[in-house]
């Protein structure tokens, strides 16, 4: 049954011309709709049935309409209220509110921060999908619980030690203080609980991808002479570059909209430790709700942006491999 | 080049993967390097091209000490199971790369791809990506990466073991062909004992991290050294008995026993028969015993009778020519008697003869 009536389904709700007599589509038609009434069922009862493994129609489309609901309420119509409370003032106030020298500063610092951050981790997350899947060492499962912690830890704790280490009280902020190092309530305070709560996510995304990609790559490089360097810029990078660009992206959104950990250490000072989701706040705590919203938007577009960027990356490695199999024979 | 191994161990942790390996393989031939899966022939592959170090043991490649070459110096080619193709460049980028790490100028890098497409039958692929061949398209492309430095030693890990029963077959003779046409040393690891004797003009045995036998196929296979190449080398009835001053006996049964069987004054032994050397007829002859057919097989070429013979054995085996079986007329439930045409004897018990086939044949 299940073989003869698999291609037949398909060809139902594709729209495809069906070979077969006309009342049998029909009654395909009605086992694929399954739980319904099927009123051509009985007199073909033996080809009213639905795949072994599909789940029944109300199923499938309650789990849908639930996702799509969700989705609504809890994405579409804030992003979509930020937006609206972003330009309802029209373009002109928007343009003024993310054009004033504070937010300038913010968001120079925001894209300041990022930049050190982004390539620190980058940098951390290579290594460290390297050391965890090309090595056997002792403690290799607490590093990769460790690596996590940042996920488990609320971001606040981050700016926490930041200060608890580098602030007026802190283990050395003595030294600091003696040398002239600015580190706590200063830009390098918020670009270290930047990188502390930002650096699982390439590690993360390579990780399981290396790990499921084998050594044998890299081994059939080495015996065919390759340096380590040689290895890892011709063979495993190119490899992983797209689970590493994804964690670039993710791990920049985040970078520049960390609030918790940046909050504790910045300060606060306005056009000096203000980020863009600190601007935010300071303009809401003021009332200046159309201000706010505007700024806010600029981080929506951000999101869009890496949104954007990652399907776009996406489409353009399917072009080169449909490109790849047309230029053959 | 000749591959000289000597005295190799090798543990990983707790579990001995090598114990004194010893091995001598001249230039130019192609050696299996056959056992069940755990016996240790892959690490012994992978001690050769570099990538383990045994932990005692010297290894020489023509006559040289190899020791202090690491994986990258030693210039031998490395063929992977699933073929380790790069899967971002396309198949005339993955022959270059070996040549492109070597520097080599552009021109003579394009004319040695060309070459060795030519030499695998794959010119017309240089343009596509891995993933757009099929398996065996792939491990020839693997090959032709391998090759393309030239190297001295070349070594295939299980080279068609992802590979469908038909393609297998045709890449088996081609890679037999290929090697006949550039002779280098290769040494190749497999458990299927059919590829191993149809590739290599020598195979290395192994077991438990143990070499049991080298020679060629039809030494290993007409002069099994032990109990474990008897039965590793398809399959063999196997009777109790005892060895006693040159005579081997299994019940009222008695064989000449060779000088294999080392136990003298009535030791236990085992006698070996091979399905093939199983003579079926339906009367008693000299030397035979009487048995029950209990099912009967046909594997196209021939016939496998699965027989009964208390107290000899339970689950007998003869094969035959099925024109025999047809003119016996046999059937489930005939009464026939056996007889062994060649027999070949080892001493041992039981057990030692269960501790090495322990790797699960």
């Amino acid at each position: 049954m299940t073989v003869s009536g698999g291609p037949l389904l398909d060809a139902a709700r594709t729209g495809e011309p069906l070979a077969g007599p006309p009342e049998l589509a029909v009654a395909a038609l009605a086992g694929d709709r399954g739980g319904g009434p099927r009123p051509r069922a009985a007199s073909a009862p033996h080809l009213a049935f639905r795949r072994v493994t599909e789940d029944p129609p109300w199923v499938r489309r309650g789990l849908i309409a639930l996702a799509l609901l969700f989705l609504g309420a809890f994405l579409l119509v804030p992003a979509a209220a930020v937006l609206w409370e972003a330009v309802r003032g029209g373009a002109d106030l928007w343009w003024k509110a993310v054009s004033e020298p504070d937010a300038l500063s913010a968001i120079k610092l925001t894209l300041l921060v990022a930049a050190i951050s982004v390539p620190l981790n980058t940098l951390f997350g290579v290594a460290a999908a390297w050391s965890l899947t090309r090595f056997r060492f002792r403690g290799q499962n607490l590093l990769l619980s460790l690596i996590d912690l940042p996920f488990g830890v609320s971001p606040v704790i981050a700016g926490m030690v930041t200060i608890l280490l580098f602030g007026a009280q802190g283990i050395f902020g003595a030294w600091c203080q003696a040398h002239g190092v600015k580190i706590a309530f200063a830009v390098p305070g918020i670009v270290l609980a930047t990188v502390f709560v930002t650096f699982p996510f390439v590690a993360r995304e390579l990780i399981p991808f290396m790990q499921q990609q084998g050594t044998e790559e890299e081994e059939a490089a080495l015996v065919m002479g390759a340096s380590g360097w040689q290895i890892l810029t011709r063979v495993t990078l190119p490899n992983v570059r797209w689970s590493l660009f994804y964690g670039v992206i993710l791990c920049n959104a985040r970078a520049m909209g960390e609030f918790g950990a940046v909050s504790v250490v910045s300060g606060h000072i306005r056009g000096l430790t203000n980020t863009i989701p600190l601007h935010v706040e300071i303009l809401y705590n003021e009332y200046a709700f159309r201000a706010s919203f505007a700024v806010a938007s600029l981080l929506f577009l951000l999101a869009l942006v890496t949104l954007v960027v990652k399907k776009a990356m996406e489409w353009r490695q399917h072009a080169e491999r449909v490109a790849a199999s047309r230029s053959e024979a | 080049m000749s591959i000289e191994i000597q005295g190799v161990h090798k543990a990983f942790g707790e579990q001995q993967v090598l114990r004194d390996v010893n091995l001598s393989l001249p230039g130019g031939e192609l050696t299996a390097l056959l056992g069940p899966s755990g016996c240790g022939k892959t690490t012994l592959l992978r001690i050769l091209a570099g990538l383990e170090a045994p932990d005692a043991g010297e290894v020489r490649f023509g006559g040289e000490p190899i020791h202090d070459r690491t994986a990258r110096e030693r210039n031998v080619g490395l063929v992977f199971q699933h073929y380790a193709l790069f899967r971002h460049l396309t198949v005339g980028e993955n022959v270059a790369f070996p040549l492109r790490i070597r520097k080599r100028p552009k021109d003579e890098v394009a004319a040695r791809v060309q070459e060795l497409l030519g030499l695998v039958q794959l010119e017309g692929l240089a343009r596509r990506y891995p993933h757009q061949l099929s398996g065996g398209q792939r491990q020839r492309v693997a090959l032709a990466r391998a090759l393309a430095t030239q190297p001295k030693v070349l070594l295939l890990d299980e080279p068609f073991g992802a590979l469908d029963a038909r393609v297998r077959q045709e890449l088996r003779r081609w890679l037999r062909r290929l090697h006949d046409e550039l002779h280098v040393t290769s040494v190749f690891v497999t458990h299927d004992q059919e590829e191993a004797f149809e590739v290599s003009d020598r195979v290395v045995l192994m077991n438990a991290g143990r070499i049991e036998q080298v020679g060629t196929p039809s030494q290993v296979f007409e002069e099994p050294a032990s109990p474990f190449v008897m039965r590793f080398l398809g399959a063999v009835n196997v009777f109790r008995g005892r060895v006693d001053d040159g005579r081997a006996y299994v019940g009222d049964l008695e064989f000449s026993a060779t000088a294999t069987a080392s136990g003298a004054g009535r030791a236990p032994a085992h006698v070996f028969v091979r399905p093939h050397e199983l003579e079926v007829s339906l009367g008693a002859v000299p030397g035979s015993f009487a048995a029950r057919v209990e099912r009967v097989v046909t594997l196209g070429s021939a016939v496998r009778v699965e027989l009964k013979a208390p107290p000899y054995g339970d689950r007998l085996e003869a094969e035959l020519d099925p024109r025999r079986v047809q003119s016996l007329g046999l059937k489930a439930g005939d009464q026939v008697h056996l007889s062994p045409r060649r027999v070949r004897v080892f001493a041992g018990r039981d057990a030692e003869l269960d501790s090495l086939t322990a790797s699960n044949l």
